[in-house]
């Protein structure tokens, strides 16, 4: 066990691409953990898909040993850099004491990190204020620096100015994480109290599971009961990772590392989860769990129907490793058999779908994302719908429900006008306006989820030319006037087309999505009529003509090969078909076309 | 005297021996041509016919040859008696057929009697003009330096010379062409009751002046006006005793052109010069396209291919396939094409009177589609 007072446990929180990874890299360099023949860059970054997108899926806890003066143990504990994530994020963050707040030299605070710096101010944490990459020839750390004391209320002169890449600054920024963090208090003597802030798949070893002990003992080979599940498992194993994984036969108050039980299934360890001893159990556990909520929805089909029985293999697969993953087996007349699928938020979605994609080797259909809405029918019956096509007849509907967000949008101030329009135009109301510093603003919005999963992200970017970010939270259901808008293909409804819209806008809607399923489905041998439809009221129709000449001008001795590639290349472009009854429709029509303004 | 579309014709096609020879020199460059060509080198003329020879003479001997036909390019630039020292040079290594059509592409304005009369007297017995409009307008969009009367002329000497076939060029769907212009220049084209129409759709190659202009944003050519145009053609020809039997081409009875029969019958051809194809033995030969390498390597003595490609099996079939379907006549069914009636696109097709099953024959009834046809066949 390590002494209380030597123990410093922090994470590192910013916005994407402010150089977390980096930053923790050049901590693990400097304190021993890593020799610099072993660097590999960005150590906690493990996976490839967090790599190519230079973000962090999952937590993972580092034990680094620091000299100064006397030996400190610090536990660095990264935590994920998204939106999506943020129930974990709040997990791990409680597992701290402090937080380095890490914003880039030259971007400036971001939406994240307003949102991150708020968690840890909630989660009671001492916030190290860190200025990065001053390096860089178009940093300007003072403007940054003042930024940061602005939403801190801290002095300017309080931020450490660093840079990871250099590793200028990294030893003063070390000292303030002793002299800042405070160290972790906890009862020896109390029954053990210890949080499961993650948890991952080994094939080899079952669920790992990432803990810090608040109080009590855990002891290698204890008896254990999991609050949360109220499952008993035995600690068959309990060791720090420094970073490579080293067991100990006992993990003290304050102290950060990993538990292994034996089990097979994630599903069974909750992060949040409160470990406690199965013979001298806690009264109470730790505050904060919650059951991760998917916010979005999506149906995932295989382009080619025999390859459902693969795709719910994949799914179980990755379902081991990601508990927020949710689904269920759904059928579309359109697509055939897939699942109905669950995500945390957009992000989460697209990893799945890369990941069932690049690592199961599947070629998938994902129809456009939706959300949850509550409805009442006129039996009474309440309950809440994932698809369009849950949604009851006009006729049986009492009322409906969507669910909104409070979203944080940060951004220089000259584009406020062109964000103000996006987010009117999707229903959002503003709740606050503050300038960060003389160009940049903080707009504060309630919006309908339903308006953010649909393209919201792109929109904002190409308005503001790439400068404003992004965050956002739950903000409970409102009632809304909604109305399902169909699309009927050849006089077929294309149950994957549908969606849910504000009766305001399902004209205007139904009218921008004929026009543009008008451009994406190809011209056929026949006519194909598209219309857009609210029951059996027709209320956009365009017409895709039928083709009348798909032949090349000229086939003669020299075009032989030539020509035959060509028609080989197009072919392997329609193999990106999916024939709906009669027509075909290319695939990226199932979501493109949903991505028309509402 | 077989008909243009007879499935006997298109069948015999392929046990002829042709063979294709590339003359690459242009006075000056078309904005919507890919072929190889090059503009001011006409002082190598002598060079290249030199390697031309050259390179018939290294050809393995083989049977005499049915149908040569000169590309280009613009042969007529080459000069007659250098044309008729290839044709010689042909006839001396393989031997020609009795009745061998020797053709050649001409531009309206090098024709003259004196060439005619020479190419006549060394065998030549087809030609085809590149008439391409006979509106001054689109003539001149299409980059095109003569006047239409230029194609009456030519006509009218070829036929004074003694040649066999006559045949006209022209490209449709141009923006700079409307309806008007189009019935016009076909109506131009018939009056001077050509033996062979080849009616081609404009069409944007990557790499040409036209293709750089439509991606900096010239309107491309619109496929209905085009499919309106082809239309159009096949009335006004079959109307003037022209008989359609490849996507593109018309013929009367006894002119349909044996070089371009025997390709669509997958028969073989020997290729020479620069960037020519040739097939023979089941393979398929291409030259390397720049005429410096070319005269380089002949006159090196290393030989002008580039490039070799064995087809064999269902390749083969396939091939067959996709240049069967463009001909009136269709093709034999055989693996391949019961596969493409058996299989549910095949049904479909069927069903919507673009394809059918004529005896032992398959035959696209919609010619503006066969390539809907040709992609469920093609791997």
């Amino acid at each position: 066990m390590v002494d209380r007072a030597r123990i410093r446990n922090f994470s590192i929180i910013a916005h994407i691409d402010h150089g977390k990874s980096t930053l923790a890299d050049r901590l693990l360099e400097r304190t021993g953990a890593l020799s610099e023949r072993d660097m590999r860059d960005q150590v906690l970054d493990s996976m490839d898909l967090e790599r190519e997108r230079g973000i962090t899926i999952k937590a993972q806890a580092v034990r680094l040993e620091h000299i100064d003066g006397e030996r400190y143990v610090l536990n660095l504990i990264d935590t994920p850099g998204h939106v999506d994530f943020s129930y974990e994020v709040s997990r791990s963050l409680a597992a701290c004491e402090g937080a380095v707040l890490l914003v880039d030299a030259a971007q400036g605070v971001q939406a994240q990190t307003i949102a991150n710096a708020y968690l840890a101010i909630d989660a009671g944490l001492e916030i190290i204020p860190v200025v990065n990459k001053i390096d860089l020839p178009s940093a300007d750390p003072d403007r940054v620096a003042a930024e940061v004391a602005g939403v801190l209320g801290g002095r300017p002169e309080d931020v450490v100015r660093v840079s990871a890449k250099t590793g200028e600054g990294i030893d003063r920024l070390l000292a303030r994480i002793v002299s800042d963090v405070p160290p972790p208090s906890g009862d020896p003597e109390a029954p053990l109290r210890a949080l499961v802030f993650d948890s991952y798949y080994d094939t080899y070893r079952g669920v790992v599971c990432y803990v810090r002990v608040v109080d009590g003992r855990l002891s290698s080979g204890e008896r254990l009961r999991f609050m949360a599940t109220a499952e008993s498992h035995d600690a068959t194993e309990v060791g720090v990772l420094t970073p490579a994984a080293r067991p100990v036969a006992v993990l003290g108050p304050g102290e950060v590392g990993y538990l292994i039980t034996g089990v097979k299934e994630i599903g069974r360890i909750k992060v949040g989860d409160t470990v406690t001893s199965a013979v001298r159990p806690a009264q109470e556990a730790l505050p904060g769990y919650a059951e991760p909520k998917p916010m979005v929805f999506a149906g995932i089909f295989p382009t080619d129907g025999d390859d459902f029985v693969r795709l719910r293999e994949a799914l179980d697969k990755l379902a081991l490793n990601d508990a927020s993953l949710v689904y269920e087996p759904e059928t579309s007349r359109a697509l055939g058999f897939g699942f109905r699928c669950g995500f945390l938020g957009l992000l989460h979605m697209e990893i799945v779908r890369e990941r069932l994609e690049r690592e199961y080797d599947l070629d998938l259909v994902a129809t456009a994302p939706s959300v949850a809405y509550r409805v009442v029918r006129s039996s009474g019956e309440r309950r809440e719908i994932r698809s369009p096509q849950d949604m009851p007849d006009p006729g049986e509907l009492v009322s409906i429900e969507e669910p909104y967000v409070r979203a944080m949008i940060v951004a220089p101030s000259e584009y406020v006008g062109a964000i103000m329009e996006l987010v009117q135009g999707r229903r959002g109301e503003m709740v606050d306006m503050q300038y960060l510093g003389p160009e940049r603003v903080e707009l504060i919005y309630l919006l309908p989820l339903a308006e953010v999963v649909f393209d919201f992200f792109d929109q904002l970017k190409s308005r503001t030319r790439g400068y404003a970010s992004l965050d956002y939270e739950p903000a409970g259901y409102r009632e809304a006037d909604l109305v399902r808008v169909d699309v009927l293909l050849n006089g077929q409804p294309v149950d994957a087309f549908s969606s849910i819209v504000h009766r305001d806008k399902a004209y205007s809607y139904g009218r921008a999505m004929v026009e543009r399923l008008r451009e994406l489905i190809p011209r056929q041998l026949f006519d194909v009529p598209i219309q857009a439809a609210i029951g059996s009221r027709i209320i956009a129709r365009e017409t895709v003509k039928a083709k009348r000449k798909d032949v090349l001008a000229k086939c003669y001795g020299g075009d032989v090969t030539r020509k035959k590639k060509l028609l080989q290349r197009q072919k392997e472009g329609k193999k990106r078909m999916k024939m709906v009854g009669s027509v075909e429709v290319p695939q990226e029509a199932f979501v493109e076309a949903l991505k028309v303004d509402r | 005297m077989t008909a243009p579309d007879s499935p006997e014709l298109a069948d015999r096609a392929a046990e002829w021996a042709g063979a294709y020879v590339h003359i690459p020199f242009c006075a000056r460059l078309c904005p919507y041509c890919d072929f190889v060509v090059v503009v001011g080198r006409d002082e190598d003329a002598d060079r290249y016919l030199r390697a031309l020879t050259d390179e018939i003479a290294a050809e393995p001997p083989w049977r005499p040859l049915d149908a040569v036909s000169f590309g280009g390019g613009t042969p007529s630039r080459f000069g007659g008696w250098r044309l008729a020292s290839v044709v010689e040079a042909l006839a001396a290594r393989f031997g020609l057929a009795v009745d061998a059509e020797v053709g050649l592409e001409a531009n309206p304005e090098d024709w003259t009697p004196a060439l005619a009369a020479e190419l006549a007297a060394a065998g030549f017995g087809r030609v085809s003009f590149g008439a391409q409009s006979f509106d001054p307008d689109v003539l001149a969009a299409l980059g095109r330096r003569h006047r239409p009367g230029d194609v009456a002329r030519a006509v009218e000497t070829a036929r004074d010379a003694g040649f066999r076939s006559v045949n006209l060029d022209l490209i449709y769907g141009h923006p700079a062409e409307d309806t008007a212009s189009w019935e016009a220049t076909l109506d131009a084209a018939l009056a001077l009751d050509p033996d062979h129409l080849s009616v081609y759709a404009l069409t944007v190659e990557p790499g040409t002046d036209l293709w750089r202009a439509v991606r900096a944003g010239a309107p491309p050519p619109d496929p209905d006006a085009q499919a309106d145009r082809w239309e159009l053609a096949q009335v006004k020809a079959t109307a003037a005793g022209l008989v359609r039997y490849e996507v593109s081409n018309l013929a009367r009875l006894g002119h349909a052109c044996r070089y371009n029969l025997t390709v669509w019958a997958r028969g073989e051809y020997l290729g020479f010069g620069v960037g020519a194809h040739g097939f023979r033995d089941g393979v398929r030969k291409v030259n390397v396209r720049r005429l410096d390498t070319y005269l380089r390597r002949v006159e090196a003595g290393i030989g002008p291919v580039q490039a070799t490609e064995v087809v064999a099996g269902e390749e083969a079939e396939r091939e067959r396939l996709m240049l069967g379907l463009r001909r009136a006549a269709g093709v034999r069914l055989g693996d391949a094409g019961q596969a493409l009636v058996d299989s549910e696109e095949g049904r479909r097709l069927i069903a919507a009177g673009v394809v059918e099953v004529r005896g032992d024959r398959l035959v696209v009834r919609r010619p503006l589609l066969t390539d809907t046809v040709t992609r469920l066949v093609l791997r």
